[in-house]
């Protein structure tokens, strides 16, 4: 017990589990357009928690306010038990923002920046140890950028951009991690890289909070969903609270709502049928005949069916 | 062959020429230093605007006999906060709000020492005078320097991350606005250092030219600063030296020793220089008519 008083005294987050925990947030920005009101929601370690909402819905509101760069009007936001700028201050959060504002000429290269990500780890003096090298390696390999790493970052494709600086995020080893749609302009590959990746640090304990526009890939590996529309609609479980009921009222009549059913579908008389619920990416359905064929030949299929719908509207 | 030698040398046998070479060296350093962040900020014509903002302080110093870099930096920091406040409460662009607040400074100052032009030499403060600097003056220019190369050394990798990426310095609990005001004092200590070796008009160059030299060489921020400082350096005290010959007007040799320099830079850098863009396209061009050739070769084959 007495040890355990010590190493809180010496290192306080060290012995703090990773938490969120947002109580009555409101947000009133300069221009006087509230955009949050009365949000709380708390999460624990060893979760990944989808941040859901419609565009203006506040998402990267909440985010900001988490990292206390904006000031809340009312309520406050408790990272690990501490106040934001003591959380801050001893590197228990990292947070990737929407879009990066940087200057895309500025003479640093894709480790450079990757090492910024380890300043809150050094002394005064900022001198990079062995340690930081390595974790700087590590982020890189982790987001499939080792190979860019001696490029200047201006020199690089959007997407590339963002893995470099999910990259920085990673190698500062927050317990707590926020990513402002990370997935927005990544390939798929790259997606399931990243799902993977931050598997691997929900088992290890850490808290992270992703804003996405990817329903579909929601239940997949998030264990806690928030919706959010300018307020905290709902907030818990995946499995209780991401439901259908709760994202129409999250989404108004903003969501596409694809019912796709018997003679539409097939040609035999199946009652069951396919409810695709998507917010701003059209999802792309291939129905093919024989689903268990190659995908090749299940795409042939795909366009052969849509080749015959064409003829049916002509 | 030796009578030369020995010609060349004379300035070294002079203690006032010793002098005037290692301060124009100091302050040419610590000014490209500063050069590096500000170029890359696009804040370059803020060097300008210190420079002549900083004249009425001078003047208003030597009238009344106070030490001319208290003076000069009151009137910096009076520019920079008339600046931000300008900005804050406007919808003036930057530029227009710079031009502003320094010409107004910059007449006052003029005004001053046209009254009182027995204790102010309007053109030592435009042009500067090094080869003539009084002892104390050239004392302060030499602690102005080095307490801001001493801050700059510890300081200069989170001033970095603060001017790429402001948001993620804060982030990750740096003190960014803090950081900004300690950059600008430096800067106005520097532009104040800079007055007495090239003179107002020419502060500017010095916290241009050195860092938009080294970002035409490098791909990386610890190799700009010390590309620039060498650059700021060397071309500081070798206009210093040359100065002796030439009689007089050390900022006018300097500034021209870092231009030429630039130019050089600007034509055979290797990655960005015209040249090397040049070469670039061409081999482009080669490459892909040899494969088209080659490709209308294997065609008629
Ligand atoms: N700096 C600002 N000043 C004033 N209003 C703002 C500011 N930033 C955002 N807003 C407003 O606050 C609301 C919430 O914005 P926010 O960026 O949090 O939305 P979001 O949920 O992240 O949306 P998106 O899905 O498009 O990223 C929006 O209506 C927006 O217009
Ligand atoms: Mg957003």
């Amino acid at each position: 017990m007495m040890n355990r008083l010590d190493t809180v005294k010496r290192g306080e987050a060290v012995a703090r589990p990773a938490s969120i925990a947002v109580n009555d947030l409101t947000v009133t920005y300069p221009n006087g357009f509230t955009a949050v009101r009365d949000a709380s929601f708390e999460l624990g370690p060893g979760s990944i928690c989808a941040l859901v909402g419609v565009n203006g819905s506040g998402k990267s509101t909440v985010f900001k306010a988490i990292m206390g760069f904006v000031t809340p009007t009312a309520g406050q936001v408790r990272l690990c038990g501490l106040p934001v700028e003591k959380a801050i201050s001893q590197n228990i959060v990292a947070y990737v923002p929407q879009s990066e504002d940087v200057d895309w000429n500025f003479p640093v290269l894709v480790e450079d920046v990757v090492m910024m990500g380890r300043y809150g780890h050094m002394n005064f003096l900022r001198i990079p140890s062995k340690k930081d090298r390595l974790k700087v390696d590590e982020a890189l390999e982790r987001v499939n950028m080792s190979a860019y790493r001696k490029r200047q970052i201006g020199e690089l494709s959007g997407g590339q951009k963002k893995r470099v600086f999910l990259a920085r995020a990673l190698a500062q080893e927050g317990r707590i991690i926020l990513l402002d749609e990370p997935f927005t302009g990544i390939d798929v590959t790259t997606e399931t890289a990243i799902i993977n990746l931050l598997r691997d640090l929900r088992e290890a304990g850490h808290l992270m909070l992703v804003s996405t526009h990817n329903l579909g890939s929601v239940p997949d590996f998030c264990d806690q969903v928030v919706l959010l529309n300018r307020t905290v609609l709902a907030a818990g479980p995946t499995a209780s609270t991401f439901t259908q009921e709760n994202l129409e009222r999250t989404f108004g009549g903003v969501l596409r709502n694809f019912e796709l059913g018997g003679h539409a579908l097939h040609e035999d008389d199946d009652a069951r049928r396919i409810n695709v619920i998507t917010d701003d990416e059209r999802p792309l359905v291939f129905y093919g005949v024989k689903s268990r064929k190659k995908k090749n030949a299940k795409k042939q299929d795909a366009k052969k069916k849509t080749a015959k719908n064409q003829d049916a509207d002509q | 062959m030796s009578a030369l030698l020995a010609e060349l040398a004379v300035p070294f046998t002079y203690d006032y020429m010793w002098k005037a070479m290692w301060v124009s060296a100091l302050v040419g350093a610590v000014c490209a230093f500063l050069s590096c962040y500000l170029m890359l900020k696009g804040w370059s014509l803020m060097g300008d605007a210190l420079g002549h903002s900083i004249v009425p302080g001078v003047a208003g110093a030597y009238i009344i006999g106070a030490p001319f870099a208290a003076g000069a930096f009151f009137a910096g920091i009076l520019a920079a906060l008339g600046m931000a406040f300008v900005k804050q409460h406007s919808r003036l662009r930057e530029d227009a709000t710079i031009g502003l607040v320094f010409t107004t400074l910059f007449a006052l100052g003029l005004l001053m020492a046209s009254l009182h032009p027995t204790s102010v030499s309007i053109q030592t403060i435009v042009l500067g005078n090094i080869l003539a600097i009084a002892d104390e003056d050239a004392l302060q220019v030499v602690i102005i320097a080095a307490a801001s190369f001493v801050v700059l050394a510890f300081i200069w990798k989170d001033l970095m991350v603060t001017f790429f990426d402001e948001t993620y310095a804060r982030g990750i609990g740096l003190k960014t606005r803090t950081l900004k005001l300690v950059f600008f004092t430096l800067l106005s200590a520097c532009t104040v250092a800079a007055l007495q070796t090239v003179g107002a008009c020419l502060v500017i160059a010095l916290v241009v030219t050195p860092g938009a030299t080294a970002y035409l060489l490098t791909d990386r921020f610890n190799r700009l600063l010390v590309i620039a400082v060498a650059i700021g350096t060397v071309t500081s005290f070798v206009g210093a030296y040359l100065s002796f010959f030439l009689n007089g007007a050390t900022g006018g040799i300097i500034v021209t020793l870092q231009t030429l320099i630039f130019l050089a830079a600007f034509y055979l850098a290797p990655k960005h220089g015209v040249l090397a863009a040049r070469r670039k396209a061409r081999v482009a061009r080669d490459r892909a008519l040899a494969e088209s050739k080659s490709a209308s070769v294997a065609e008629a084959a």
